[in-house]
């Protein structure tokens, strides 16, 4: 299971990577293997305000969707288009040209509330018992 | 490996599209023509005519011919899929309803026999579920439950009560949450108990004033009878919630057990699931409700009534109704069908055939219990559920034992659900199959089990010997290939 | 007994497996107070002869008969091909490499519905016109916050009824009915205008109820301003005449096709269809079909799309349909396969001189159309419920009484003439007059 260092991570499987007053967010390498290929992925269009653990959009595997959350709140800034035309990029590459969305933080995020790699490995492997 | 018997046999893989057996000047079929060919100059045509393909009527025929042999029907052997019924389709049934084909709904006196049949059919159905009142027209079980879900909520809006919650449990058909959002509640899922069926205690808890309904399978899709389904009945009652039945699994207790008797206040049958009428490969089927007394006003327009001027009659208004929930009379052919089936076997044979339905079940169980999975041991009556668990370990699943039994000429089962069971496997295989047919069949899923543990590559790579390999839904979902047009934008 | 294959050896062989002496033991689990203990009251059992001696029915010899349920010719191959069990008795096709007989039918069976419509999509079929009305109004409930639907007063009265049913639990949404202009027929512009918004969804019949051609090049002017809207078309036939609805710009088309070879059958089975611009095709209800290809490489066709289904989104699903009127679809696609393009067309217009013979024949009789309004195959006239009580006794059934549905139309007959009508027909009405 590849869970690079310096991400931060939720129990809902959505990672973020801080990059100057933005975030950007996608689906760690747990989540897009349980879900299998990606065929779809839905975000909410750049502008759409959100509350932490809203949803900002919705991935498709042929048969499950799951809702994806906002990990922080904020506003969405980018939405990956190329995820359009490719949503395997999900799973071949999913802390990478897979991401999904770009936030700007509202305020002072509470990213400590959210895992590190270490922690979210500890967490995966308490789940899987 | 044995022999691979597979369910179609057929020389090609691809059958070409009709777009492509095309070519201009093709089709020379004659339609008729009573009038004087005009041009209608007074409205709008279009220049050219539709941009259809051109194809000879014998390319037509063999077009069809041809792809009917790429598909498998009941005709050919078992078709055992869970909660779908599929059971022998009596082609006396056909016939008798190709002799409305010419009556138009409008032509009120040819129309009289066919509203008499339709009166006794009903009145057969209510006996038969315990019911007061129903109507015919819902087009599907799905429309059933929307329709009866509607009846409901206008129940409750009369007497002034706005209730949102719809209890489901966890076993339960998807459509029926569908069901309810468009009917305006809200579903909440209810685990049911251990055992494999709702214990009324755990019910209680669920029950406050926004409870609108409880959408309960009797028997429930792991084919486990709700035994404490009166109790339920009575718990919602005192709270002012309903009791709606999905009567997907009618074909366990016809004659046996009424859903009336147990406190059902509201239900719907598939008549192409228990009465015997084909599914068509997706329809049309029929959905007919049934209510109790309380409810009969809401049911939906029009309404069959005996005594109307000229004879019997439709009356398009009732007062407190729903209002319509089809354009006309729903599947009126398939609701003909299902009357033949009932009077073909009569009040005995309705019971017979749930009973033999049940011993049936049982047999399959009894046998393929030694090498699956079975995740509920509590008693079941016309179909049963299986798990992968055993055969999971040499890495093999539901869905490659699925695709295996289709090279030994098996309609496989209904799979992955119901979702409670990891792996499911559904297996209902009706009162139509024959004790070989059973017996080939639980030899079909032994020799699968073992070849599970000898050689589980094969089984990834089933099923062969069809007309085409295991299909790749991903690539259909990523592509969106959905017309001629998509598949070739120039053309 | 009917239907049931098991033998007394057989059945004694089974309860031994079972390790039971009598099948009533299986029902052990039901309560005592549940069980039933009566005798059902159906009749028989019967024999076939018995079935084939109690069910009679006819048609009355002469009819006009339209309104959403059309007579027309069905070629002789379409019951000899649609009743092969491989197609009659098969399920869903869940199971896609035993099923791409059906498969492959309904992918060509959206294709050339798309075609026809001028859409670029279709789904497999609604249930019947009616419901494919109310369905696209919840799918533009999806796709925009819409607080009205707009429906054309001309569009068929079950059509309307049935919107109502589905939408009555659907909070803040309001269904206005836009008005027909009483000289032509035709739904009035100008009061259209007023009742679209960007909050309104919009569905307009074509040609409407009345038979009236509607001007849709206008419609669709000032339907351009409203949030969603589309074309309803309850006589798929006159698809083979008039410019496909799509090319009007709507965002979905859809209605009824039981016109293509499936009878009129006292009013079902029925054949709702649904046809949308690409860009709506994820918030389509009901089943689609897709190519694709099999792990060989060769081509072959899936049902797509299935996460916007019940069964995998539950209570946020598109739609709760999953059985819908797919013999049906398989039908009109042979019949659209039979008839070609130029068979289409020729039907289209036998239907349409033959309403104009009518017409004719009646203004001989003095009754004129109710309506000026150009028409495609049926027309309004004004006929005592004497007259028609006469004709009734003769076996001519002229029309369907619009009265219950508008008031204001008293006495108004709705009359249709398709191919299956003859001269002889028309004369046999016009004698009686």
């Amino acid at each position: 299971m590849n869970i690079p260092e310096g991400l931060r991570y939720t129990k809902d499987h959505e990672w973020v990577r801080v990059e100057d007053g933005t975030v950007r967010m996608g689906i760690t390498d747990y989540a897009q293997h349980e879900l299998g290929d990606v065929v779809f992925v839905e975000i909410k269009p750049a502008g759409t305000q959100l509350k932490a653990g809203d949803a900002v959009g919705t991935v498709e595997s042929v048969k499950a969707v799951s809702d994806v959350y906002a990990p922080v709140a904020g506003t969405v800034t980018e939405v990956n288009a190329e995820l359009e035309a490719s949503p395997e990029l999900v799973n071949s590459d999913c802390y990478g040209r897979g991401w999904m969305a770009a936030l700007t933080l509202a305020s002072t995020p509470d990213l400590d509330a959210l895992m590190d790699a270490a922690a979210y490995r500890a967490y995966l492997e308490q789940e899987a018992k | 490996m044995p022999d691979p018997t597979p369910v179609t046999s057929c020389p090609m893989v691809r059958e070409p599209l009709l777009s492509e057996l095309s070519g201009p000047g093709r089709n020379g079929l004659t339609v008729p023509r009573p009038f004087a060919a005009g041009r209608c100059a007074d409205i709008p045509a279009a220049l050219n005519p539709p941009a259809l393909p051109e194809i000879s009527e014998v390319e037509t025929v063999r077009h069809y011919t041809r792809l009917s042999r790429l598909n498998t029907g009941i005709d050919q052997g078992m078709y055992p899929l869970g909660s779908c019924t599929m059971k022998y389709n009596p082609r006396i049934g056909e016939e008798i309803a190709s002799r409305i084909a010419d009556i138009h709904p409008a032509d009120e006196a040819a129309l009289q026999p066919v509203l008499a049949w339709l009166l006794d059919l009903k009145a057969t159905l209510e006996d038969l579920c315990g019911m007061d009142d129903s109507c015919l027209w819902p087009a599907a079980g799905a429309h059933g439950e929307l329709t009866g879900m509607l009846v409901i909520r206008e129940a409750l809006r009369r007497r002034g009560d706005d209730r949102h919650k719809v209890l489901i449990p966890d076993t339960a058909h998807g459509t029926n949450s569908a069901s309810c959002t468009i009917a305006g509640f809200t579903s909440v899922n209810v685990p049911s108990g251990p055992d494999g069926f709702l214990k009324a205690a755990d019910l209680e808890r669920h029950l406050d004033g926004d409870v609108a309904a409880l959408m309960i399978t009797n028997p429930n899709t792991l084919g486990i009878f709700e035994q404490e389904i009166d109790r339920i009945a009575s718990l919602l009652h005192a709270n002012g919630s309903f009791l709606y039945m999905d009567g997907a699994n009618m074909n366990a207790i016809m004659g046996i057990a009424r859903p009336g008797d147990m406190g059902v206040d509201c239900m719907h049958l598939n008549l192409h699931k228990t009465f015997g009428t084909p599914h068509g490969g997706g329809g049309p089927g029929s959905g007919p409700v049934l209510v109790k007394r309380g409810l009969a006003p809401y049911l939906p327009d029009p309404r069959i009534v005996r005594n109307a001027p000229g004879g019997i009659g439709l009356v398009a208004r009732s007062p407190e109704s729903i209002g319509m929930v089809h354009s006309c009379l729903g599947n009126v052919a398939v609701l003909l069908k299902a009357f033949v089936y009932c009077l073909s076997l009569g009040p005995d044979g309705l019971r017979e055939a749930s009973i033999r339905a049940c011993l049936n079940a049982n047999y399959l169980k009894e046998r393929l219990k030694k090498v699956f999975d079975l995740p509920y041991p509590t008693p079941t009556l016309h179909e049963f559920v299986l798990s992968d668990r055993v055969q999971k370990v040499a890495g093999v699943t539901t869905v490659d034992m699925a695709k295996a039994l289709m090279e030994y000429g098996f309609h496989p089962p209904t799979v992955y659900f119901p979702l409670v069971v990891p792996g499911a496997i559904m297996i209902e295989p009706t009162e139509s199959e024959p004790v070989g047919e059973l017996a080939r069949f639980a030899d079909a899923m032994g020799d699968i089990a073992s070849r599970a543990e000898t050689s589980p590559d094969l089984l990834h790579a089933a099923p062969r010997g069809t007309p085409v390999e295991r299909i790749d839904e991903v690539w259909a979902a990523r592509n969106l290939v959905l017309t001629w047009n998509d598949l070739n934008p120039s053309r | 007994m009917a239907f049931l294959p098991t033998s007394p050896d057989d059945l004694h062989e089974l309860l031994s497996t079972v390790g039971i002496r009598d099948a009533e033991e299986l029902f052990a689990r039901i309560p005592e107070h549940v069980r039933f203990r009566g005798r059902l009251r159906v009749d028989g059992p019967m024999d076939e002869l018995a079935l084939r001696r109690m069910f009679r029915a006819g048609a009355s010899a002469v009819v006009f008969l339209g309104g959403g349920v059309y007579r027309h010719y069905i070629p002789a191959a379409l019951d000899a091909l649609s009743s092969r069990q491989e197609f009659l008795t098969a399920y869903t096709p869940y199971q896609p490499e035993i099923s791409q007989g059906t498969l492959q039918a309904i992918f060509e069976f959206q294709s050339m519905m798309a075609r026809l419509t001028g859409m670029d999509a279709a789904n497999a079929s609604m249930y019947d016109g009616a419901t494919a009305l109310a369905e696209a109004a919840l799918m533009a409930l999806r796709a925009k916050p819409l607080r009205r639907i707009v429906v054309t007063r001309s569009t068929t009265p079950s059509y309307r009824a049935v919107l109502r049913t589905y939408l009555r639990n659907t909070p803040g949404v309001e269904i206005v009915e836009a008005p027909f202009d009483p000289a032509t027929g035709r739904t009035d512009l100008d009061a259209l205008e007023r009742l679209l918004d960007s909050e309104a969804a919009f569905f307009i019949q074509q040609p409407n109820y009345f038979g009236v051609v509607e001007d849709l090049p206008a419609v669709s002017a000032i339907a351009a301003g409203s949030g969603f809207w589309g074309v309803v078309v309850t006589e798929a036939v006159s698809l083979g005449l008039l410019e496909p609805p799509g090319s009007s710009g709507c965002d979905v088309v859809a209605g009824e096709a039981q016109s293509f070879g499936n009878p009129a059958s006292a009013g079902g089975a029925l054949l709702g269809f649904f046809c949308v611009k690409k860009e709506h095709v994820r918030r389509m209800p009901g089943r689609i079909v897709g190519l694709t290809r099999d792990h060989a490489g060769a081509r072959a066709f899936c049902l797509t799309l299935s996460t916007r289904e019940q069964h995998i989104r539950r209570d946020k699903a598109t739609s709760n349909i999953c059985t819908n009127q797919g013999l049906c679809a398989l039908r009109a696609a042979m019949y659209l396969s039979c008839l070609g393009p130029g068979g289409l067309r020729e039907v289209a217009l036998q239907c349409a001189c033959g309403a104009r013979a009518l017409m004719q024949a009646l203004q001989g009789k003095g009754l004129r159309p109710v309506f000026s309004g150009a028409v495609f195959h049926e027309f309004v006239v004004r006929m005592d419920p004497g007259t028609r009580a006469r004709l009734a006794e003769a076996g001519i059934v002229a029309g369907i009484p619009l009265d219950p549905h508008y008031p204001e139309l008293e006495n108004a007959l709705l009359m249709n003439v398709t191919e299956m009508n003859t001269h002889e027909d028309i004369l046999c009405l016009t004698r009686h007059l």
